[in-house]
């Protein structure tokens, strides 16, 4: 599956750099199309901010529904990037070399965006800083046995720690955007690429810093995520007060991010003509890498259902029988469909595993996952232990707006980012080619 | 010389003989008129939100009367249970709260500061009870209901959580009282306004503290249960069960 000849170092800074260097109304286009939702999407709040909450379908007993639902979602996808390119690189696979950037930029944006639901669902966000320990006259602290308060420490650590694991890996780059520009780009670049020359001293700290952040970054992703599951498996609530909820979420949210990968390459490949670069070889150890997910997965939720069903817990089984063949039964199904049996043809069969059937696949397992946070969510809470107090949820326009309007957020934040920034790392993708010669 | 920052007056009041607030409700005498609902919604301010949106579950009934039919036709039995928020000694909704908007006072309430309330709902989610109620619009009243509020109890604005607190601004009014006149609280000073409304005597007010009070009495009764007491949650309200058919 190798290529018929590997692009030449200046062959690979002009493919790469062309997205920087030359725009066509067709970004500009695609800027728009993606900023109109995000638009509507920032009406809705002020809306909601405006007239209050009950513009929602929220209501007693279900507090929680879309937003959280959408917070667990992109904080799952930003466990895409950083946590595979960190193991891909602490592993040294060569065929990573293509995929780190784009994986580690999908981190960033899915965590800013993830990150801000918190705030949407907070009936008063305006005091969301009282979140943060600081010194204030009322001598008052944020409560440490909060899981909500460690989830505010877990978002802010990994998002310092991704962003700075994005950013390292881009001086050598912008150093290159530097030299191959004039005028103001060049003196813009000139300052990020913060005096890079290339010396082998300079080369030296870059390595040495990537080791660190790439082994850091590791837990971090994984606690993480084990503390969003905190939020549900620490709280008293039929179906959520497991075990196993932190494995599984970390598995979840692995899932979820790598087919949010395979999504945002195929696109790339697409529209910045990265074929060259992006290759079926690539697609096809990430379709193994979701369909080893898949399988976990699976497994996951298998062992979480069926210790239910034999704990008998009256109270668990309400909702165990609600999502298994009750009111729910449909999104429940449709979830195993999308995560467990499209996945498993599509990657399992090789004759499948095409380009086009990995980012199947991969819509159908993003679709799945958003499910899975969903139906933790409100089937558990609408069923809890009286009797009376049992409800449903229906979420309105406002929050349908808002939850489809992140989805475009994070193309529109994908599109500025691919003209601000070489997608793919020339730098490593010319050192990946001098290795491959010198190994050949 | 700058004064100190923290002021001393938590250690200077006497927490010796701290009472332990509590309530029996004995479910033989409830009729299930709904009387008490009605007195805490003109004691507590609580906001109406009409029809519509009672229909969508923005209605805040900090007790509730809980109507359960038992057998089937023709033998057929209608049970009332009210509901108010439990006063959990080890309450769920407290550890969960990032600002410590829900916290427990040395007298065992399960208290409630609306101002510090930045409405996560996250301890609505972690009651068992579901006694917990969010506030999705600004208060407002159909009128003339607007001229009967109580001045001792402050609005909630839109976007925190609010729920029964054993109707504190009496317990804080009986216990000053009580200290103006040197004298003890006995049982029966301090009363909330479910238990003062309830024309069948099936909620009891007191301290639990106090073994002779009637609360206690109650609660001690081979009757009494806690509601979902396997949770742990502790709860300071007991339940007299049914012994009538």
């Amino acid at each position: 599956m190798t290529p018929a000849r590997p692009p030449s170092h200046e062959q690979m800074t002009a493919d790469l750099l062309r997205p920087l260097l030359r725009t066509t109304w067709r970004f500009f286009l695609l800027a728009a199309v993606c900023t109109a939702p995000v638009l509507a999407g920032l009406v809705a709040w002020a809306t909601q901010a405006y007239y209050g909450f009950g513009v929602t379908g929220l209501g007693w007993p279900v507090y929680w529904g879309f937003y959280i639902t959408s917070f667990v979602f992109w904080i799952g996808i930003s466990h895409a990037g950083t946590l595979i390119s960190a193991i891909l690189r602490l592993v040294d696979a060569g065929w990573r070399r293509p995929v780190t950037r784009c994986a580690e930029a999908i981190t960033a944006f899915s965590l800013i965006i993830g990150a801000m639901f918190p705030l949407i669902h907070l009936g008063r966000p305006w005091l969301a800083f009282w979140l943060a320990p600081y010194p204030s006259e009322r001598m008052l602290w944020p409560n440490f046995r909060s899981p909500l308060v460690w989830d505010f420490f877990a978002i802010n650590t990994y998002l310092t720690g991704s962003l700075l694991f994005l950013a390292l890996p881009m001086i050598p780059d912008f150093a290159t955007v530097r030299d191959n520009s004039t005028g103001v780009r060049r003196r813009i670049y000139g300052v990020l690429a913060l005096g890079w020359r290339g010396s082998s001293a300079q080369w030296h700290r870059l390595e040495t810093a990537m080791a660190i952040m790439a082994i850091a970054i590791v837990p971090v992703a994984v606690s993480v995520h084990t503390i969003v599951s905190f939020d549900f498996s620490m709280a008293p609530v039929p179906m959520w007060q497991s075990t196993i909820f932190g494995p599984y979420f970390v598995a979840g949210a692995i899932f979820s991010g790598i087919a949010g990968l395979i999504i945002a390459m195929a696109l790339l490949r697409r529209f910045l003509h990265l074929e060259a670069y992006l290759l079926p070889l690539h697609f096809d150890n990430l379709g193994r890498l979701l369909l080893v997910m898949s399988l976990l997965w699976a497994y996951f939720v298998f062992n979480e259902r069926l210790v239910t069903y034999y704990g008998n817990e009256p109270s668990d089984m309400a909702v165990f029988w609600r999502t298994q063949r009750l009111s729910f039964a449909p999104l429940y199904w449709t979830m195993v469909t999308c995560n467990f049996l499209v996945p498993l043809v599509l990657l399992g069969v090789r004759r499948f595993r095409t380009i086009s059937g990995c980012v199947t696949a991969s819509v159908a397992v993003v679709v799945g996952m958003w499910l899975e946070r969903f139906l933790i969510i409100v089937p558990s809470l609408g069923h809890k232990f009286l009797p009376y107090s049992h409800g449903s949820y229906r979420p309105t326009p406002i929050e349908i707006v808002i939850a489809f309007s992140t989805f475009a957020a994070m193309a529109l934040l994908y599109v500025l980012f691919t003209k601000l920034v070489p997608i793919i790392s020339i730098w490593e993708m010319k050192a990946g080619a001098t290795a491959d010669t010198v190994r050949s | 010389m700058t004064p100190p920052l923290v002021t001393t007056s938590v250690q200077e009041e006497d927490t010796t003989e701290m009472p332990k607030w509590g309530m029996a409700v004995d479910l033989d005498a409830c009729t299930g008129c709904g009387a008490c609902v009605t007195a805490c919604h003109a004691e507590n301010n609580i906001s109406t939100v009409g029809a519509e949106q009672a229909a969508r579950g923005r209605a805040k009934h900090w007790i509730r009367v809980e109507r359960y039919w038992e057998g089937s036709f023709p033998d057929v039995r209608l049970r009332f249970q009210p509901v108010m928020c439990q006063q959990c000694d080890s309450a769920p909704c407290e550890p969960v709260c990032p600002t410590y908007a829900s916290h427990h006072t040395e007298d065992g309430l399960n208290a409630q500061v609306y101002n510090r309330c930045i409405g996560t709902r996250y301890c609505a989610n972690a009651c068992p009870y579901n006694t917990r109620f969010f506030d999705f619009f600004n208060p407002a009243w159909d009128k003339p209901l607007h001229l009967q509020l109580n001045p001792d109890v402050s609005l909630r604005e839109v976007g925190v959580m609010e729920k029964c607190t054993f109707c504190v601004q009496r317990i804080r009014a009986g216990t000053i009282a009580a200290k103006a006149d040197a004298r003890e609280l006995k049982d029966g000073d301090i009363t909330t306004a479910c238990v003062q409304t309830c024309p069948a005597h099936a909620l009891v007010f007191g301290d639990l503290s106090d073994p002779d009070s009637r609360v206690s009495q109650m609660a001690r009764a081979a009757r009494g249960t806690a509601l979902l007491g396997d949770l742990g949650t502790q709860p300071n309200v007991t339940y007299l069960q049914r012994q009538t058919p």
